[in-house]
């Protein structure tokens, strides 16, 4: 479902040189897999899923020496694609969580929702709302940001991400605000909804205890050449 | 439920973007209001002031008077404002009255005013000349006795009603010392006509003659004249003459026969055109105003970008988000521009009321300096267009200063700004 050969991400360094953040040989994730990739902060984890989703681009070989970089992603290579295709790939196909939830504070609860979906083809209030419900947000639709509770905020977040029906998740350190009760039922809540779906997870976190709770839990300096 | 029509679109996006950001966004459509209320306000008060003053209800052709300035001969008799440029004598009245050519000739005699108000000697055919001067309460003068006709406003304005009793001041300007003992019966107040005649007082002709302590100065010497007996014509003089002509041919020619082969008089015609001729004269003052109010357009127009423009760096994030989400640079760099486009259209709008109020504060001032009543809503021709127009022209100065900082936006960096500054 994901095959990612030959990624390399290259940054200049404060001295002018440049510095290799990513160099991920060969990675995949299967179709409903929920994969866990533990990393120390500032080793790249995020900006492997920045490159996953389109956000940053791979270097290409005229840049590095090398193959080309793949990231297929049912059966479309995210590296081949332009800019603005890949905003159109990513709104349709990839859903995201932050560790900061990001969501729009001028928005209401169910517009940051709906603007998840605005770029997909599945634009469904109706869907919308009944996610937001089961999540226990039903009475909060009209709500901004601002006036609900962390834990709530996340569950939005997580609506906001899933609700568009995603064939992958990708969740950088999607509980790293939360205590850790609350972490327990985010993650509960992001891995079930992702089972229901059938959509692959891809979570990146440096919490231990979180971590354990994927069967599949990889260091990502296993991964990363870097 | 909520309500499960809502769909997300650029219109949502624009509004959110506006509320997210409504004080400096209020100021912002405050500063372009202004500017639109000032552009509207100069351009129809000058459109609308060159129609009333130049070929409003005068009711007649052409002036004759006194030897001197066209100008200040209509300036005095239409507008009421100026001084006098002297007396014609009673003869030269009744030649053009005479004059087949001429259909119809009313004489004017000034000399006193009522709190600053002028009294004008006429005769009763005025009003039957002037179609806009109708009575609205009692009569109109009787040629002989000591009553008075009033205008709207001065009977607004003094609380006169009829049969009120009044008392001329000698002069065209107000000085209590100047009181006549001469009282005047208001037999009549005139309809709202909105024309200077609603600042005068009308009083029959000969009673000007008869008032204590003016002279007649017709035959060339002095002439006071007594009570009870009649006044010879050769002592009596006017002011000016108010002429209706049986054609356009005759202007021409009495222009010719008194303004340049005479020595004695002047004749105004037409009179629209010698107003027209002084706000040609003055055509660089609202050339001056016309500048003032595109340039306090184009400040708007760097309001809008400055507000919006400062705002971009605090909103990076937001904008990171959205592409996260999968917005295209295009869409945030369209809702930037829209956003600016709207302000400014609010702008515009506002900017109707900002016009409204303007225009209200000028058009009393010219009421009551010259009794010109300018109306707001009177919109027509060039008028109409620049009222339909501006909304436009306001989005697209909107527009284009939104393009700076939509460009900023557009050049927002994903992967830097999701993470939070703080």
């Amino acid at each position: 479902m994901l095959k990612i050969r030959h990624l390399k991400k290259t940054f200049p360094s404060p001295d002018g040189k440049t510095q290799t953040i990513v160099d991920i040989p060969d990675f995949e994730l299967n179709s409903g897999q929920q994969v866990a990739i533990q990393g120390q902060s500032g080793c790249g984890k995020t900006t492997f899923l920045n490159l996953i989703s389109g956000i940053l681009q791979a270097d290409q070989p005229i840049n590095t020496p090398g193959p080309p970089p793949q990231i297929v992603l049912d059966g479309t290579d995210i590296a081949k694609l332009s800019e603005q295709q890949r905003d159109q790939f990513r709104g349709n196909s990839i859903g995201y969580i932050f560790q900061t939830f990001n969501l729009l504070p001028a928005y209401t609860v169910l517009e940051n929702v709906l603007l998840g979906m605005h770029f997909s083809d599945i634009v469904d209030t109706e869907l919308a709302e009944t996610m937001l419900t089961e999540v226990g947000l039903a009475e909060r639709l009209n709500y901004r940001p601002s006036q609900l509770s962390v834990g709530q905020q996340q569950r939005v977040a997580v609506v906001r991400a899933l609700a568009k029906k995603p064939n992958l998740v990708l969740a950088d350190e999607p509980t790293g605000n939360l205590d850790s009760e609350q972490a327990h039922t985010a993650l509960r809540l992001i891995r079930q909804i992702c089972r229901q779906q059938n959509a692959a997870l891809l979570l990146v976190s440096h919490d231990r205890d979180l971590l354990d709770q994927f069967d599949d839990c990889l260091l990502f300096s296993d991964i990363n050449c870097a | 439920m909520y309500n499960s029509r809502r769909k997300i679109n650029l219109f949502l996006m624009i509004r959110r973007a506006i509320q997210q950001h409504a004080l400096s966004s209020i100021i912002t459509a405050i500063s372009v209001a202004l500017g639109c209320g000032l552009v509207l306000a100069v351009w129809l008060i000058k459109i609308q002031s060159y129609q009333a003053f130049t070929g409003g209800a005068i009711g007649f052709d052409a002036v004759l008077g006194a030897r001197g300035s066209q100008l200040q001969l209509v300036l005095n008799t239409v507008f009421h404002l100026e001084t006098s440029a002297g007396n014609i004598p009673w003869s030269l009245y009744k030649q053009i009255e005479n004059d087949p050519r001429v259909r119809a000739a009313v004489p004017y005699a000034l000399g006193d005013n009522y709190y600053g108000y002028r009294i004008v000697g006429t005769s009763t055919q005025l009003f039957t000349h002037v179609d806009s001067l109708l009575i609205r309460n009692g009569r109109l003068f009787k040629e002989n006795a000591p009553e008075a006709v009033v205008g709207h406003l001065v009977a607004k304005k003094m609380g006169l009603t009829v049969g009120a009793q009044i008392h001329p001041y000698h002069g065209l300007n107000f000085d209590l010392n100047a009181k006549h003992d001469q009282t005047y019966n208001i037999v009549g107040i005139l309809e709202p006509s909105n024309t200077p005649a609603d600042r005068v007082i009308w009083i029959p002709i000969e009673s000007v003659f008869r008032v204590e302590g003016h002279v007649l100065r017709g035959s060339g010497e002095i002439y006071r004249a007594e009570s009870g007996q009649v006044i010879p014509d050769k002592h009596k003089e006017v002011s000016a003459v108010m002429l209706k002509l049986s054609s356009p041919q005759v202007g021409f020619f009495l222009d010719q026969m008194i303004n340049k082969q005479g020595t004695v008089a002047t004749i105004a015609w037409p009179i629209g055109k010698v107003m027209a001729n002084l706000f040609d004269k003055i055509g660089w003052m609202n050339r001056v105003m016309e500048m003032v109010a595109y340039l306090v357009m184009v400040v708007a127009g760097f309001a809008i970008l400055a507000a919006i423009y400062n705002t971009i760096n605090e909103r990076q994030r937001e904008f990171a988000i959205m592409r996260a989400l999968g917005a295209s640079r295009k869409l945030v760099f369209s809702v930037i521009l829209f956003e600016a486009g709207t302000i400014a259209l609010i702008g515009s709008f506002i900017g109707y009321l900002i016009y409204g109020l303007i225009f209200v504060v000028t058009t009393n001032i010219i009421q009551h300096r010259v009794g010109v009543v300018l109306d707001p809503l009177n919109l027509e021709g060039q008028g109409l267009i620049i009222v339909l127009i501006l909304p436009v022209a306001t989005t697209m100065i909107g527009l284009l200063a939104g393009l700076v900082p939509a460009f900023k936006a557009y050049q927002t960096d994903v992967a830097t700004n999701l993470i939070p500054r703080n």
